[in-house]
């Protein structure tokens, strides 16, 4: 049945695949065109929807503001304080819920619990439990004899306080993901290295580890990239400001301020694609690396 | 012995853990019925010293949360079953259809997977008030009525459903239409239910798409109205409480219902991804 396609089976075929086309095309294919060609947009009326001019303008503007660097430093001490702690604490977990225990599903659920919640209510949720006077963190920092820290007031403070919660809301996602990966490997492995008298920790080491290696490697790359786009959280903790003095400012509450408050469609444009250029460069690290495969 | 006593550390560390994932919804559900004076008293109180129900009541009236619910239903109701009839009929076109330009067109869509969504808000934000919708439900539904990860999950799907039924209908006079909605369609249930839960929570949960495209009070979504309500009321974090727990606990509790498919599905759609 695999004989050349007729003009009938393509009629048949694209009048499938019209609805779900229309709109890709017009809200993901289209705009990836335009919006490169945005951030060449020189002189943009809006309102006209006319250009007047092209250029690299809004490019040497964004790579001569300190702003846009201070985002782009920002948004790096996000990454680096986000996904080394995210992946790290989700794999203990993960392979502490893999053991054979009790209540494993229970577990389970309750880590993935904030998966489903909204960032924007859980963040409110959280400028409360940051609260200088009478939020709970504070309260237990006292029991250790810490003074009341002022986490989203404080300049010095208002990263910490994102990465925390980041951490916090990203464990379940990357659990369930460590976890599939923990069940995709053959007990027969451990068995034989358990009669051949290896201990826990060298079946850990050298079962575990190299076999895992692709899951680990594919859930860091996913935290990465979605890290690099992190946005809610800021507006929601912050209460609609980037942190105290632009303190917690990233790259896209950089294009949202350009774009959404001040009206720079160009400058906003070229910024996106600057963050799409690093994005692009992870993807394609992680589809070069995924080939050649991390296993054994 | 040994055994007894790592088991025992095993539970401890992931008690630990799972209290600490806790905390932060037990203190909203506390602090959401206590009374003003409550709220701010040192050391705080885990359980209310009197249940004060009505601060939901309160928190309700203050801001028209109501018609940001509505907005809310509505935008996930109309684009989660949009979401799914489209993904159905692309799915069968990629995984059983023979049509010219089938496997560059899928192609093509996989490649917009790795441009960040945040790229396309600027020429999306054009596009919709070119055509006269922001500020209007199409705005906040119509560019989520497709999504090329559900097609694709669907897809992968469909491939492992035999060859040999879709031969047997085509002999028996089954025409296509009618084989994808009684063979395939049941046999892919699970599945949808899946992609239907992740783009359910995933819209009503979504932030960034509606405060842009939102402008008057009547059109935001939950989300958007929440963050509008916090200027409203201030250092009340009673109601402030109240409402965040409006927002996330029936989310929770369609996670808890119907989790086996949201978990299932995440950890299958994530390794495949």
């Amino acid at each position: 049945m695999n004989q050349k396609p007729t003009l009938k089976d393509t009629l048949i075929g694209y009048s499938y695949l019209l609805p779900a086309l229309i709109i890709l095309g017009v809200f993901s294919v289209y705009p990836i065109i335009k919006s490169f060609f945005m951030s060449f947009y020189a002189d943009y009326d809006f309102f006209k929807d006319i250009v007047h001019s092209y250029g690299f303008d809004n490019f040497i503007y964004i790579f001569q503001d300190t702003e846009f660097y201070k985002s782009l430093t920002n948004t790096f001490i996000f990454v680096i304080g986000v996904v080394p702690a995210s992946i790290s604490i989700s794999l203990v977990i993960a392979i502490l819920l893999n053991s054979k225990i009790k209540f494993g599903k229970l577990f389970r659920t309750i880590y993935f619990l904030p998966f489903v919640t909204s960032v924007v209510a859980i963040a409110i949720v959280w400028q409360w439990i940051y609260h200088s006077e009478y939020g709970i963190l504070n309260y237990f920092l006292g029991w250790f004899g810490i003074s009341p820290i002022e986490w989203l007031n404080d300049p010095k403070w208002s990263m910490p306080a994102l990465i925390i919660m980041c951490i916090w809301k990203s464990l379940g996602y990357n659990i369930i993901l460590f976890l599939a990966g923990l069940q995709n490997i053959n007990p027969q492995y451990y068995l034989a290295a358990q009669i051949d008298g290896a201990s826990k920790f060298k079946r850990f080491w050298h079962i575990t580890v190299p076999l895992l290696s692709p899951t680990t490697f594919f859930v860091s790359i996913v935290v990465l990239i979605n890290s690099f786009k992190v946005f809610d959280e800021v507006f929601a903790l912050f209460n609609g400001r980037p942190g105290p003095g632009y303190s917690a400012q990233t790259i896209v509450y950089y294009i949202f301020e350009k774009f959404y408050n001040e009206w720079e469609f160009g400058i906003a444009s070229a910024a996106a694609f600057v963050l799409f250029i690093i994005i692009f460069i992870f993807t394609l690290i992680q589809l070069y690396v995924g080939k050649r495969k991390v296993n054994y | 012995m040994r055994q007894a006593f790592s088991k025992g550390f095993i539970y401890i560390l992931l008690t630990i853990g799972s209290l600490l994932m806790l905390l932060p919804f037990i203190w909203m559900i506390s602090t959401s019925l206590k009374t003003p004076g409550e709220v701010m008293s040192m050391p705080p109180t885990w359980i209310p010293e009197s249940w004060k129900w009505d601060n939901y009541l309160k928190a309700w009236e203050m801001a028209p949360f109501l018609r940001y619910t509505l907005n809310s239903i509505i935008v996930v109701i109309v684009s989660t079953i949009g979401e799914i009839i489209t993904t159905i009929l692309a799915a069968y076109a990629f995984s059983r259809l023979q049509f010219w330009g089938r496997d560059i067109v899928f192609a093509i869509l996989l490649g917009t997977m790795m441009v960040p969504g945040e790229m396309l808000l600027i020429p999306n934000f054009v596009t919709l008030s070119n055509l006269g919708w922001i500020n209007q439900y199409e705005a906040l539904i119509i560019p989520w009525l497709a999504s090329i990860f559900s097609i694709f999950l669907l897809r992968q799907y469909f491939l492992g459903v035999p060859k040999e039924l879709h031969y047997a209908a085509k002999i028996d006079g089954c025409s296509n239409f009618r084989f994808l909605w009684s063979v395939m369609v049941p046999l892919a249930k699970p599945a949808i239910v899946t992609i239907a839960l992740l783009k359910a929570i995933g819209s009503w949960n979504a932030f960034l798409w509606p405060l842009i495209v939102t402008q008057s009070e009547e059109m935001r979504t939950l989300p958007v109205g929440l963050t509008a309500f916090t200027t409203e009321a201030g250092t009340n974090f009673e109601l402030l409480m109240a409402a965040s727990s409006m927002i996330i606990l029936p989310m929770i509790i369609l996670y808890i219902i119907l989790q086996k498919y949201i978990i299932e599905g995440v950890s299958k759609a994530g390794l495949k991804g």
